[in-house]
């Protein structure tokens, strides 16, 4: 006997197009006019901020920073349609996500300076800090969940993994702890198309990101991730059905930029790509389509960006004013100080090692 | 009551289930089955499955998904089925739990007690028998402990719980069931970073811990010597003093341990001896340990492993030195 015992399909999802060309039959109750207004400034803010740091790298005043440029639909879209009390996960590179969830600008600034000051993200921000090792965020994300369900708060937990992440072993196991505990989780992963030098089509060769769900049989779409009124509506579905069950949602975007500040993409990729990928840029369609119905214009924009950039270069100042104190390494390991540790400490204090 | 080892860990961890329902238990097998060495059996009736969770077979995502809960404040106790498959486990306890609270400046937190059954001596299959203290101690924001007795099991599993920190709880496999000892019924505390004086004596020192202190004891029992005998307990962080005061005292020091000799804890435990008490010492400090590469298939783990003999020439060495 030979038959068919499972089959799946994947929906993709566009509600604004590159044209600026809003799907009013797909986009999402509740959404107005103000609504996209907020996500336009998010995203601005979010590209100003990117641009800062970026500057900041480059004249010594900030350490190795990995850029968002391009993906901040997928970032503003999934922040913005999280609940008061949701929790998100980041990797490293969704800046955007912090500054729309309410993180303290300068704080993200001291990060980037390279103090661990900057890991102190205020409780009711409800997220967790950059992790650097890749898809290692998503177990602690599935953990998280796991405790909003045994704790029967209601909440969900919003994580995010890359295209390359979605090869690492962690990524896989949390997607199957995840659909066994039936757990509130909404894994965004945004797929920019690069993983470093590692185009998307030797990362894998699944058809899709987002099929890797089924694997744990778990829900999925993809979204056109430069969509931030598709990305918003995705993850809002998600979270309103996350007492079901976790969610997975491939966001195609593409990162226009960097992968770190060391990094150099003309090794790897042609102009053209990037020039197509700029026709599908996610704030300027959405621009296009504020401009289109009278919701926006260039005075507002004017206005907008000097505002910003008041805000990010108070943020800069605040964060230079930061003066480390080596004490704080050692006070912060355990809940109490080993005397074997105290030893190292007196011992740098007394013989003034640190110096500069 | 009297308990051995599997027993006082069982009641410590009823007791810690009770006095915090914030404490979770999960891992493999560790529900009906009670856990491959029927460490947790009978909790799961007791508590329920919200609290002792079986887990699909992934160590990554057992320890990567108790970080999780842990820095939700839950206070979860994930069982590594053995120390060998923990190493797929290491990235998540090495990058993330040990560094969590020093990274965000105690703002976050990982509560959690990992559990795992340790060395060998029990013929059993590659990777049953690993011995990875050492590892886990190294770069720091993990304690390490390791009981070698009933009594001193439970007190560290209840201390352990009431901490918030992340604890890498090493149970010796060949101990679990290797004697019993009279173990209060209610819950109390060992100290974590205190060795325990085994014996005193004025011969020599010798710092063990885990399986070895069993053979160690023995060994010093036949011969009739004089030997200041500490246990380690916790591995990480280390208690000096208590080494070093006993180097002090009897001049002499044989370190004993099951984990491979070259760069090992008893690199360390010499090491500081060297650092602070080198002028005291009669003799050159010992070392015995297993053989430097890895754990031999169980035909041969007799010749590997420390014996009564090999410890018992080290002892004469060091006392005609």
């Amino acid at each position: 006997m030979l038959s068919k015992i499972y089959s799946t399909e994947i929906d993709y999802l566009q509600i604004l197009d590159e044209n600026g060309e809003l799907d009013k039959a797909l986009a999402p109750k509740g959404i107005d006019s103000n609504t996209l207004i907020e996500m336009y400034k998010g995203m601005s803010l979010a590209r100003a901020f990117d641009a800062k740091v970026l500057s900041l790298q480059r004249q010594g005043r900030a350490v190795t920073y990995a850029p968002l440029l391009g993906e901040e639909a997928t970032q503003i879209g999934s922040a913005m349609a999280m609940g008061k009390n949701d929790f998100f996960v980041p990797a490293f590179r969704q800046h955007a996500v912090y500054i729309a969830r309410g993180t303290p600008l300068h704080l993200l600034f001291l990060y980037w300076k390279g103090y661990e000051e900057g890991d102190v993200i205020p409780k009711g921000v409800g997220g967790t800090p950059i992790i650097v090792p890749v898809s290692t965020q998503l177990p602690h994300a599935a953990g998280i969940a796991f405790a909003q369900k045994y704790k029967g708060t209601g909440n969900s937990v919003v994580t995010y993994v890359g295209d390359g992440g979605t090869s690492e072993g962690d990524f896989y196991e949390a997607l199957n702890f995840a659909g066994v505990w039936k757990i509130p989780l909404i894994v965004i992963i945004e797929n920019n198309g690069w993983a470093i030098s590692i185009p998307r089509s030797k990362q894998t060769a699944a058809k899709t990101l987002a099929q890797k769900a089924v694997e744990a049989g778990i829900n999925a779409i993809q979204v056109d991730g430069n969509d931030v009124v598709g990305v918003y509506k995705a993850t809002k579905d998600a979270i309103e059905n996350s007492a079901q069950g976790p969610t997975v949602i491939e966001c195609l975007t593409y990162r226009m930029g960097l992968h770190t500040t060391a990094d150099d993409p003309t090794k790897y990729r042609s102009d053209a790509d990037l020039e197509e990928w700029k026709k599908k840029d996610p704030l300027l369609r959405l621009k296009t389509y504020l401009v289109k119905n009278n919701l926006w214009d260039d005075g507002k924009e004017k206005e907008m960006a000097e505002e910003q950039a008041g805000r990010i270069d108070k943020a800069v100042e605040e964060a230079e004013r930061f003066v480390p104190d080596p004490k704080s390494m050692f006070e912060h390991v355990y809940s109490f100080m080993p005397d074997v540790l105290k030893q190292e400490l007196d011992e740098s204090e007394a013989a003034g090692f640190w110096q500069g | 009551m009297m308990a051995n080892m599997v027993n006082a860990i069982n009641s410590a961890l009823e007791a810690s289930m009770k006095e915090n329902e914030d404490v979770v238990l999960l891992g493999e097998d560790i529900g009906k089955d009670g856990g491959v060495f029927r460490v947790t059996e009978g909790l799961l009736d007791k508590f329920g499955e919200k609290r002792v969770v079986d887990t699909p077979l992934a160590e990554s995502g057992i320890a990567g998904t108790a970080i999780g809960m842990a820095l939700a404040g839950l206070h979860p106790i994930p069982e590594m089925q053995f120390a060998g498959f923990m190493f797929l486990a290491f990235g998540q306890l090495i990058n993330h739990a040990s560094r969590y609270r020093s990274r965000t400046r105690s703002s976050l937190k990982v509560p959690m007690v990992v559990r795992t059954p340790v060395s060998g001596g029990v013929r059993t299959l590659e990777h049953h028998s690993e011995s990875p203290e050492a590892y886990y101690s190294h770069m720091g924001g993990l304690i390490v402990v390791e009981p070698s007795t009933p009594y001193d099991a439970k007190g560290l599993m209840i201390k352990a719980v009431r901490m918030e920190d992340p604890v890498i709880f090493l149970e010796p496999t060949k101990l679990y069931r290797l004697f019993k000892q009279e173990v209060p019924d209610e819950p109390y505390e060992i100290e974590i970073g205190k060795a325990r004086e085994v014996s005193s004596g004025d011969k020599l020192s010798i710092i063990t811990y885990g399986t070895m202190v069993p053979l160690v004891s023995e060994v010093a029992r036949k011969k009739g010597v004089s030997a200041d005998i500490i246990d380690l307990r916790t591995i990480n962080p280390l208690d000096e003093k208590a080494i070093v005061d006993s180097a002090k005292k009897t001049g002499r020091v044989l370190i004993v341990h099951e984990a491979s000799l070259s760069f090992g804890v008893g690199a360390e435990v010499a090491a500081r001896v060297a650092e602070k008490a080198i002028y005291e010492l009669q003799a050159p400090v010992i070392r015995v340990a297993s053989n430097s590469f890895p754990y031999p298939f169980p035909g041969y783990e007799k010749y590997y492993i420390p014996n009564e003999l090999k410890v018992s020439k080290a002892i004469d060495r060091l006392l005609n030195s």
